[in-house]
C-alpha cells in the first residue's frame, strides 16, 4: 500500500523543484491527500501514470470544491513601553484577518496495473475571482476530460491546456458558476402546491399581502 | 349539441341499447372514438419514464386502453406524457415539441417533477412545473408514479375527452378561433430562462385563501 | 459547436481525424480520407427514441458515416450534488434513488459505503449479505433491461424488452415488498439496512433465482446465437483496453476490452471475498462483447445469489449505535466507491462537522464512460452510432445529475 507520505518522496526525489505538500485527512477514512503546484502539475500527473512503480494509469474522478473566504482571528502581542523604568507591558490584541478563498480541484487516482489507490491530487487556485486557472490534465487522463469541463462550468475553473474546455451541463450562454457557494439561484418561486421548509420562505416572498382584515396567507 | 332539450333521456337511450338500439349523437360517437386512440408521444424524460414504458409493457399492458401506439414524431402524437424532471435547459424542447403536436392534443404531467419540480424544486436548473409553459390536462402525483397511476390518469384523460362538447364556449381548443394552439417558447438566457413562464398560459394563484374571510 | 464558416472547404470544417493528442487512435476504422462528399451535421437528440432519455448527439456525416460526434449533456441536470449541500446526509439518501433511476440499490450502498467511511461506522454481517443479494438482484435488473433496450435498438422491437420487462417486474415485486416501492427503494442506511428481510421474502427470491438461470436460457437462446444480432454488434464500437483504462472507463465496458477489474474482487467491499465468483472478460470490446459480458455477468450474479442466500447469518441489519438522523461526521473527506451495474459508482464527500456536507460529488459511471464515444462511433454508420450508445448503457438521470 502507498501511503501518501511514500508518493511525495518519490515525487521530489524526481522533481526537486515542486511543491508537494500533505494535506492531512481527519477522517477515519484516511484518504489523506497531495497539493501539488500548478507549476508541476502535469509532468508529475505523467510521472505517476508512467513510471511503473506507481503506474496510477486511471483517474477515477475529478472534481472541484469552492472554499469561500474565512476569517480568520490573530491574536498579536504587542510590548508597550510601562511605567518609567519599569518592564514594557505585553498587550494582547485580537486581529482580523481574511483569509482569501480558492477553488480546489480533487483528482482519484487509483493503479488498475497494481490495484493501488486513492492517490487524491489537489490543485488550487489563487483566488475565486480573478487567478482561477490551473494546468488541465486531460492530457494524462483523458476520463479528465468531461469531468473537468463540469468542473469549469460549475465552479468557473479554467483548465488550460484542455483541448475542448466549454460549458457541459448548462447551456453555452449562461453566465453564472452554479455550484459555488455564494451563488444566487433565479427566484421563481411564485408559487408552490405544497410548500414547507425553504421552499415555504422562498415561496412567501411572492405572497399577496393580506386584502382583508381576517383573510390570511399563511400555510 | 344544442340547447334544446334532448328528444330522449340517457335512461331511455340506454334501454334502447339494451334493446339492440344503438342511437348516439355525432359528438358521442365521435368522443368516443377519439378517447379510444390516443396515441402517446414516445417521449421519456427522466425516472418517470421507465414507469410510463413498464406501463406499455406485457404486464400493465396499456394496450388495453388504445394508447400503445407510441409514436416518435410528435406530428403523429396526440397526448404528450411529461415524464419526469423538465430541466431549464430541456424547456425549450418539451415547449417545442408540444407545438409541434396537432390539434387535438392533450398532456399529461406525470409525477412530482412534471407537476411542480417535485423534489428538485429547489433546483438552480429545475423548472417549478411543465404548466408554466403548456396546459395540462391530467397531473399524475407520485415519485415516480405507479404504472397503475398511469392508466388511471388515461382513463381520466379519455373521460375527459368523452367529455367535451364540440360547440359553443366549452369547445376544444381546436375546434374554436380564438384560441391560439401555439405556447410561446421560452429563450435560454444569461441567468434563467426568459421568461420563467408563458404569461398566457399560468399565472400565479392567489393564495389568499377566502374561506378564511 | 461545430465550426460553421460556410467557406471553409469541408475536410476542413471537420475535425482532421489524426493519433490525438492522447496517444490514442480515434477508431480502429479509419476514417473517410479527405471527406469524399458533403457532409451533413444533424442533431440526434435530445428527444429522439434511441438515445434512452434527453441525451444528445451533434453528429457530422459523410454520406452516413460518422466522421464527428459531440455528445451534448445537461438536459436532465437536476442539480443533484447542490441539493445534497443543502440537505443532511440522510435527506441525500432518497435522491440517490434517482440517480440511476433502474439502479437504486445500488446507489444506496456506494452512498452508505461513503458515509461509513467518512463517519467510521462499522456494519452488521447479517446487512452485508442483504446488501450483496440486492446489488446482484439489481445487477440481474440492470443487465436484462439493457440487453432488452439494446435490442431494440438493433432494431428487435418489442420482444426482448418484452420479456426484459416481465422480468424487472418480478424483481420489482421483491423490492416493494421489502421496501415499500419498486424504483425509489431508498433501504440502505449508513451502518445497515432499513428493514429486515422476512423469510417469506427470501424464499420468494430464492425461488426467482432459481427461475432466473432458464430464463436467461431462453432469452439468450433468442438472442446470443442470432445470425442479425451477430452482424449487427460483432466488430462495431471497438474500444481498446489502453483507452479505455486510460478514459477512465469502468464496469462491464471496461471487461469487454479485455480488462479484468472487477471492484468487487480489486477492493473486496462488504463480504464479497468470501463469496466465490468468476469476472467475465471479453476478447474484442465491441458491441457483441459487452452483451456477452454482462450477460455471462448475471450467470454469476445468480451463483452470487445462491451463496449469499445460503450463508445469511442472523443478528441485526442495522448497527443501533450509528446515527441516521443528526448524523454530523467529523471534518474530513471520504471516497467510497463500490462496482454498480453500470460501472464504479462513487460518493466523494467532504464533511466541515455541521449537519450537511460540504461538498457532495456524484462520480457517475456512465457519464464518464461516454468519454470514449465519439472514438467509438467514427468511421461506423449512424445507425451502429445508436447501437454502441446502447452498449455503453447509460442512464441520464447519472449522466447529467
Amino acid at each position: 500500500m502507498d501511503t501518501v507520505e511514500h508518493v511525495r518522496e518519490r515525487l521530489l526525489a524526481r522533481f526537486p523543484g515542486a511543491e508537494v505538500t500533505v494535506v492531512p485527512n481527519g477522517s477515519p477514512a484516511g484518504q489523506h491527500s497531495l497539493l501539488i503546484s500548478a507549476a508541476h502539475a502535469l509532468e508529475i500527473a505523467r510521472y505517476l501514470r508512467d513510471e511503473p512503480g506507481l503506474a496510477y494509469d486511471q483517474c477515477s474522478n475529478v472534481t472541484g470544491i469552492d472554499w469561500r473566504d474565512r476569517e480568520v482571528i490573530d491574536i498579536v502581542k504587542d510590548s508597550q513601553p510601562g511605567a518609567p523604568g519599569g518592564p514594557p507591558v505585553v498587550v494582547e490584541r485580537k486581529v482580523k484577518r481574511i483569509e482569501p478563498g480558492y477553488l480546489e480541484v480533487v483528482y482519484h487516482l487509483y493503479s488498475l496495473a497494481r490495484r493501488e489507490g486513492p492517490v487524491v491530487l489537489r490543485l488550487r487556485t489563487g483566488n475565486r475571482s480573478t487567478a482561477v486557472s490551473v494546468p488541465s490534465l486531460t492530457p494524462v487522463w483523458r476520463s479528465c476530460e468531461f469531468q473537468e469541463r463540469e468542473v469549469f462550468d460549475l465552479f468557473g475553473v479554467v483548465f488550460t491546456g484542455h483541448p475542448d474546455l466549454r460549458r457541459i451541463l448548462m447551456w453555452d450562454g449562461y453566465q453564472d458558476h452554479p455550484m459555488r457557494k455564494d451563488y444566487v439561484e433565479p427566484d421563481d418561486y411564485e408559487w408552490e402546491p405544497t410548500p414547507h421548509g425553504d421552499v415555504l420562505t422562498k415561496a412567501k416572498r411572492h405572497y399577496p399581502a393580506p386584502t382583508a382584515p381576517g383573510m390570511t396567507n399563511d400555510e | 349539441m344544442n340547447e334544446t332539450q334532448p328528444a330522449l333521456t340517457s335512461q331511455e337511450r340506454d334501454e334502447l341499447r339494451r334493446q339492440g338500439v344503438l342511437l348516439t349523437s355525432l359528438e358521442e360517437l365521435y368522443n368516443w372514438g377519439r378517447s379510444h386512440s390516443v396515441w402517446p408521444l414516445n417521449f421519456g424524460l427522466a425516472c418517470c419514464a421507465i414507469e410510463m414504458i413498464a406501463a406499455s409493457m406485457a404486464k400493465f399492458d396499456i394496450a388495453r386502453f388504445g394508447s400503445e401506439v407510441f409514436r416518435p414524431s410528435p406530428r403523429q402524437a396526440d397526448l404528450l406524457i411529461v415524464s419526469g424532471t423538465v430541466t431549464k435547459k430541456m424547456a425549450p424542447h418539451v415547449v417545442r415539441l408540444w407545438n409541434q403536436m396537432p390539434e387535438p392534443k392533450y398532456c399529461i404531467a406525470m409525477g412530482a417533477c412534471a407537476i411542480s419540480g417535485g423534489p428538485f424544486k429547489q433546483g438552480y436548473n429545475v423548472l417549478k412545473g411543465i404548466d408554466r409553459f403548456i396546459p395540462v390536462d391530467i397531473y399524475i402525483p407520485g415519485c415516480p408514479p405507479r404504472p397503475e397511476a398511469l392508466l388511471h390518469g388515461l382513463v381520466q384523460l379519455q373521460e375527459k375527452i368523452r367529455g367535451q362538447a364540440l360547440t359553443g364556449p366549452e369547445a376544444p381548443r381546436h375546434l374554436r378561433s380564438d384560441d391560439a394552439c401555439d405556447c410561446p417558447v421560452p429563450e435560454l438566457g444569461a441567468h434563467d430562462i426568459e421568461p420563467s413562464h408563458a404569461p398566457g398560459v399560468w399565472s400565479s394563484p392567489s393564495l389568499v385563501r377566502p374561506d378564511k374571510g | 459547436m461545430f465550426d460553421a464558416n460556410p467557406a471553409a472547404s469541408p475536410s476542413a470544417r471537420v475535425r482532421k481525424v489524426e493519433p490525438s493528442s492522447f496517444g490514442f487512435q480515434p477508431s480502429s476504422v479509419p476514417p473517410p480520407a479527405g471527406g469524399g462528399g458533403d457532409l451533413l451535421e444533424i442533431s440526434l437528440g435530445p428527444h429522439h427514441p434511441s438515445t434512452h432519455g434527453v441525451f444528445r448527439m451533434n453528429v457530422v456525416l459523410d454520406g452516413e458515416t460518422v466522421v464527428r460526434l459531440k455528445p451534448v449533456f445537461g438536459y436532465l441536470h437536476r442539480n443533484h450534488e447542490k441539493l445534497g449541500e443543502g440537505t443532511s446526509y440522510l435527506g441525500s439518501m432518497p435522491y440517490t434513488d434517482r440517480l440511476d433511476y433502474l439502479n437504486s440499490m445500488t446507489n444506496n450502498w456506494a452512498y452508505a459505503i461513503a458515509v461509513e467511511k467518512l463517519a467510521g461506522l462499522t456494519v452488521p454481517e447479517r446487512a452485508e449479505y442483504v446488501r450483496v443479494i440486492l446489488a446482484e438482484l439489481t445487477r440481474l435488473l440492470n443487465h436484462t433491461c439493457l440487453a432488452g433496450f439494446l435490442m431494440q435498438d438493433c432494431g428487435c422491437s418489442g420482444t426482448p424488452l418484452m420479456y426484459a420487462f416481465r422480468e424487472r417486474e418480478r424483481i420489482l415485486d421483491l423490492f416493494e415488498s421489502l421496501s415499500g416501492s419498486r424504483m425509489m427503494c431508498n433501504y440502505q442506511r449508513f451502518g445497515g439496512c432499513r428493514v429486515d428481510p422476512t423469510p417469506a421474502w427470501l424464499a420468494a427470491v430464492a425461488q426467482l433465482v432459481d427461475r432466473y438461470g432458464p430464463f436467461l436460457d431462453e432469452f439468450e437462446e433468442l438472442l446470443t446465437g442470432n445470425e442479425i444480432i451477430m452482424a449487427r454488434t460483432q466488430g462495431v464500437g471497438r474500444l481498446p483496453a489502453a483507452l479505455a483504462v486510460n478514459a477512465g472507463v469502468t464496469g462491464p465496458m471496461l471487461r469487454a476490452s479485455g480488462v479484468g477489474h472487477d471492484l468487487r474482487k480489486v477492493d473486496g467491499y462488504g463480504v464479497y471475498p468470501r463469496l466465490n465468483f468468476r469476472v467475465p472478460v471479453g476478447d474484442h470490446g465491441d458491441v457483441y462483447d459487452r452483451y456477452m459480458v454482462r450477460v455471462l455477468e448475471m450467470r454469476e450474479s445468480i451463483s452470487l445469489l445462491r451463496q449469499a442466500l445460503a450463508a445469511l447469518p442472523g443478528g441485526p441489519v442495522l448497527d443501533p449505535k450509528a446515527k441516521q438522523r443528526g448524523l454530523r461526521p467529523k471534518a474530513g473527506e471520504a471516497y467510497g466507491r463500490i462496482e454498480g451495474p453500470k460501472g464504479e459508482i462513487g460518493f466523494y464527500l467532504v464533511s466541515d462537522g455541521t449537519a450537511n456536507p460540504y461538498r457532495y460529488r456524484v462520480r457517475p459511471p456512465s457519464f464518464v464512460n461516454l468519454t470514449v464515444l465519439e472514438d467509438l462511433c467514427l468511421g461506423h454508420t449512424v445507425a451502429d452510432a445508436v447501437i454502441i450508445l446502447g452498449s455503453i448503457d447509460i442512464v441520464l438521470g447519472e449522466v447529467d445529475r
